[in-house]
């Protein structure tokens, strides 16, 4: 069937007319258009990127000497506590699911906006003001306990800091699970008729499996925040030994949280990379309902899991057990989608642009994280690691090489649909390859000093683990230096880059049946659903024949018939 | 050819018709109350993880509540539970009323819920004011604070809304059969509140 030439012609007849596109000023605004939106949450949390970006640099400048002699040590702790914080909650968990969720959701499922565009405004409003009272602390003395804001350390490490954190984190908690409500009612309410869950792109699985995850677990982080604020600014003991309290069970509501929270940081990114493979690869998704139902398994299971985090924590024997063994089996979806997405571009007709390439170095750094995460799992090996750089190489390898990896493959996916240009293939292969060596240089030594013995996030260290950290520095600047092309390549092409035609990959899903930029409510005409998002390849295109729509519509009908 | 994406009820002609009907007036139907549901399961798992820091807290301790804390009177709360559940089946009665377009009759349930809401909340304070242990008195006295206090808010912020419904039933048609979001919303956060409550009850009071 050829399914490409009709939507194109019945859709993008009136183009010229509905792409206003210009005006710059709606980005600075109170907009309730979801694609307004989602490129708001993108821009900013961009920019605490670099921010966060900057305070990863110092932290390298600072450990590329064994001494402390870059930054004080209170400051180097609070380097380290804000970097996480910025990089978690205002970059990879607003950019995965507010930024591309808010942008593909309503346009991959056919709808004109979001369920609720309002509340969907006021969840993205919600970011900046976390994000500048979160920076603000540096003024009073950020927080220093690291992200875990474990206490009693959290306790008596500077109280207003502290507290400046705990609201901007609760504030920050609050847009996620206003948007993951959004979502889950979108998803679930307002497909095409005729879209059924198993007709919709994988992105939309994966969003579906974030947002119950995100409705279910960040409010326990909320209430483990509350008592801790109580035990901070009240003086109540839930969380302080010395008054009676219990530590671990800050941990325990803590990771209750945080552990999901590395699925929602991944599995936009997941589903990201589900959809753009096959569109790059010219094959169907290997394995459709497998990554679909993988992406529900990876939520139920990363609920049952948290406790891996808490081996040393006093654990009776019988529960690391069970969370050891828990653990493991994510592994099995995990390693599915793995599988599927190799099956699926081997053997394709690979286009290996920014996006392909990222995407690509996306599962490859990925698995290299997922088999340290198999390692960590295990007690015996975590016993020995805990709090190493073993653990740092490992979540950077998940954070970084994967989710990062994956929202970039996704900003040079969309890009051309987001602004209506092309984006520079030979800059973004720059950046490929500068954020490949990179990262590779500043987080594989990572795993020899954490097997060492090196701990994490003090600021000196035994010169005998010199020579690795000044690698991992110089890996770590390269990085910092690999955002600039991309930054003035994304800043230079969605001003002056060639125009984008609607559908410059020939993707089949539906964000790409209508103009780049879409219109105000998305769709030119009710978008049809011709066919399922990956059915590349299938019967495709006959040769030299033009059909009127009409004639295809009939013809429609008789193969239904 | 694949095509499981195509039926005849979605092929183009039909569709466009229904669509064309339904885009002129609403663009979408009306999915707040589903969203309210979902945000309250969020709203529940807040309450689900103070009531597992508890248990947990109630569970290591050697004895719980800890040695020392007075003894508390049933009385009062026990009437107080029996008010706030009552009031679940009064709001119910004015949701039913504003269905069968009786907005008088729903005007007085809801006034109704809101000051038996009200009572809940004035004989938490009292209880407050007349029990002999502070919120550091120790790990028992803080949770029975924060957790009936954060459920308090709650309250509150349920009476508000009943109030905001009050308010805006006075403009004439605001609310009838058809048209009544504010009403069902309210109703169902008052009955989210007084579900927690129930639990808070037997943890805090019974268990
Ligand atoms: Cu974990």
């Amino acid at each position: 069937m050829t399914q490409l030439q009709v939507t194109d012609s019945a859709n993008l007849g009136n183009t010229a007319e509905t792409n206003t596109g210009g005006d710059w000023r709606k980005y600075f605004g109170f907009s309730t258009d979801h694609k307004v939106i989602g490129i708001q949450y993108l821009v900013t949390t961009f920019v605490f990127y670099l921010i966060g970006g900057a305070l990863a640099a110092a932290v390298r400048t600072e450990l590329a000497t064994p001494d402390s002699d870059f930054v004080s040590r209170e400051l180097y702790n609070s380097f380290f506590t804000i970097h996480a914080t910025i990089m978690i909650f205002l970059w990879i968990v607003p950019a995965g699911t507010g930024g591309f969720g808010n942008y593909l959701i309503p346009l991959m499922i056919g709808a004109k906006d979001m369920a609720f565009p309002k509340l969907n405004a006021v969840a993205f409003w919600m970011i900046p003001p976390g994000g500048i009272l979160l920076l603000s602390s540096f003024f009073v003395g950020a927080a220093g306990s690291g992200w875990t804001s474990y206490p009693p350390l959290s306790l008596i490490n500077g109280q207003a800091g502290e507290f400046i954190w705990i609201l901007s984190v609760l504030l920050l908690g609050t847009s996620s699970i206003l948007g993951a409500v959004n979502f889950l009612v979108t998803l679930l309410k307002m497909r095409l008729p005729g879209m059924g869950l198993h007709q919709m792109p994988l992105f939309c699985w994966a969003m579906l499996s974030v947002s119950a995850l995100v409705l279910v677990s960040t409010p326990v982080l909320a209430g483990a925040l509350i008592l801790l604020s109580f035990d901070l600014v009240a003086g109540t003991a839930f969380f302080n030994p010395t008054g009676g309290g219990d530590p671990v069970v800050y941990q325990h509501m803590f990771w209750f949280y945080s552990h999901p929270a590395v699925y929602i940081m991944i599995l936009p990114m997941f589903g990201m990379i589900s959809d753009i493979l096959p569109v790059h690869a010219r094959k169907p998704i290997f394995g459709y309902r497998a990554i679909a139902y993988s992406s529900l398994a990876i939520s139920f299971l990363g609920l049952i899991v948290w406790a891996h985090h808490m081996f040393t924590s006093g654990t009776p024997a019988w529960l690391r057990m069970f969370f050891m063994i828990a653990t493991m089996v994510i592994a099995i979806p995990t390693g599915i989608k793995v599988f599927s997405w190799l099956a699926t571009i081997w053997g394709g007709k690979l286009d290996l642009n920014s996006a392909m390439l990222f995407g690509m170095g996306f599962v490859s750094m990925f698995v290299i994280g997922g088999l340290s995460g198999i390692m960590l799992a295990s007690v015996p090996v975590d016993i020995h690691v805990h709090d190493t750089y073993f653990v740092v190489a490992h979540l950077h390898y998940v954070l970084f090489g994967g989710s990062v990896f994956g929202l970039y493959a996704g900003l040079y996916h969309w890009f051309p649909k987001m602004t209506g240009r092309m984006v520079n293939e030979t800059w973004g292969r720059i950046h490929f390859a500068l954020t490949l060596i990179g990262f590779n240089l500043c987080f594989l030594p990572m795993h020899k000093l954490g097997l060492e013995g090196m701990p994490r996030r003090v600021a000196e260290y035994d010169p005998k683990f010199a020579g690795l950290n000044l690698m991992a520095t110089v890996g770590a600047y390269i990085l910092a230096v690999s955002t600039i092309p991309f930054v003035i390549n994304a800043v230079w092409s969605w001003m002056y880059g060639p125009k984008a035609s609607a559908n410059p990959w020939k993707a089949l899903t539906l964000e790409w049946m209508t103009s780049s930029p879409p219109p105000v409510e998305n769709f030119h005409e009710e978008p049809i659903l011709w066919t399922g998002p990956y059915d590349y390849g299938i019967d495709f295109e006959e040769e030299g024949e033009e059909k009127s729509v009409e004639e295809l519509l009939a013809e429609v009908k008789v193969d239904v018939g | 050819m694949q095509i499981p994406t195509i039926d005849e009820s979605k092929t183009a002609l039909n569709y466009h018709g229904a669509a064309e009907a339904a885009s002129h007036h609403e663009a979408h139907p009306d999915h707040r109350i589903f969203g309210i549901i979902v945000f309250l399961v969020a709203e529940g798992m807040i309450f689900l993880g103070l009531f597992a820091a508890y248990l947990t807290f109630r569970a290591v301790a050697p004895v719980w509540p800890p040695e020392g804390t007075p003894e508390r009177e049933l009385l009062l709360p026990g009437i107080n539970t029996a008010i706030l559940i009552a009031s679940s089946f009064v709001i119910h009665k004015g949701d039913t009323a504003v269905k069968n377009n009786n907005v008088a009759s729903l005007r007085t349930w809801f006034l109704i819920t809101a000051i038996m809401g009200a009572i809940f909340l004035a004989g938490q304070v009292y209880e407050y004011s007349h029990l002999e242990f502070g919120l550091k008195t120790n790990l028992y006295a803080s949770t029975f604070y924060v957790l009936t206090g954060f459920h308090g808010m709650h309250v509150c912020f349920g009476i508000l809304l009943i109030l905001g419904v009050l308010w805006r039933s006075l403009k004439q048609g605001h609310y009838s059969s058809k048209n009544h979001f504010g009403v069902e919303a309210a109703e169902v956060y008052w009955h989210f509140v007084d579900i927690v409550w129930i639990v808070l009850f037997l943890l805090l009071y019974i268990l």
